[in-house]
């Protein structure tokens, strides 16, 4: 028997480059700790890149740009299939704040800031911050309660107007 | 592969990143950086400076959160002076390999 493997197909120099991505929008919309990193993070590569990045913080993603909340988000054990821990133990009183602690310090071993910094950076990097208008009026906040990082609370409609070009990433 | 910057001939990997950091001069920093479209400011040399100084130090590129920590240039400043992605120019310039972290 005889295999035929198909060759892949040179990139020759006729062949187009592929298009770099000039744009990225990250909708933010989960409040734990273990969720809000990932954005921020892939915002703050993007800028560093030369990428522009817009980030829309809706429904619980409000918790990563609320004042109360910024320095208070948590890594859940409940409920949280890569904890690898039984559902019942990660109910015990003090888990949740024991697997947030470790995060915390892995995090600061890795040299990535607490959130209310890396939203600084961000901000200070060029990336534009949005707060969802319709999450914002079912939690009942107030642009005041939010960090002033975020420039202005707009509608998802606005969002797409100012996610104009880019490539669009949901957490 | 080799590149000829500021009159010397130095090797670089396929992103432009040189491969030696020994074969840096501040000539061929100009070189680089005319590449990408900058002048170089004694601001820039700043920078340049410490991302060196730094790597020496630690053996590897510092990120742009160190670079503003440490070296007096705020993260505003940063993005100012490499417009293009100071992640990556601030080391291409300085002629250190790209860094690793995200951050």
């Amino acid at each position: 028997m005889t295999t035929t493997l198909l060759e892949a197909p040179a990139r020759s120099a006729a062949a187009p480059a592929r298009a770099p991505i000039e744009h990225l929008a990250i909708i933010c919309s989960k409040g734990t700790l273990d969720m809000a990193y990932p954005g921020l993070i892939l915002a703050n590569a993007a800028r560093m890149s030369g990428i522009d990045a817009t980030l829309f913080f809706t429904f619980w993603g409000l918790d990563i740009v609320t004042k109360k909340t910024v320095d208070r988000l948590h890594v859940p054990t409940v409920g949280n299939p890569s904890m690898h821990i039984p559902t019942l133990v990660g109910g015990l009183p003090g888990m949740e704040s024991l697997a947030t602690t470790m995060m915390q310090k892995q995090m600061e071993k890795l040299d990535i800031p607490p959130v209310q910094e890396m939203l600084e950076i961000l901000s200070d990097s060029g990336a534009r911050l949005y707060a969802c208008r319709m999450a914002m009026d079912m939690f009942g906040r107030k642009k005041e309660d939010l960090v002033p990082q975020v420039e202005e609370v707009i509608s998802a409609m606005d969002f797409f107007e100012k996610a104009a070009g880019a490539q669009v990433l949901f957490i | 592969m080799l590149r000829e910057y500021g009159g010397r001939q130095v090797t670089v990997n396929d992103e432009g990143f040189m491969t030696d950091a020994n074969q840096w001069t501040p000539a061929i920093a100009d070189a680089i950086a005319g590449e990408a479209g900058l002048t170089l400011t004694p601001e820039h040399w700043k920078v340049i400076a410490f991302c060196r100084e730094d790597a020496a130090r630690e053996g590897q590129p510092p990120g742009l959160r160190r670079i503003s920590k440490l070296s007096g240039v705020g993260t505003k400043e940063l993005y100012a002076l490499f417009p293009k992605g100071p992640g990556k120019l601030a080391a291409r310039v300085a002629g250190l390999p790209k860094p690793h972290g995200c951050v």
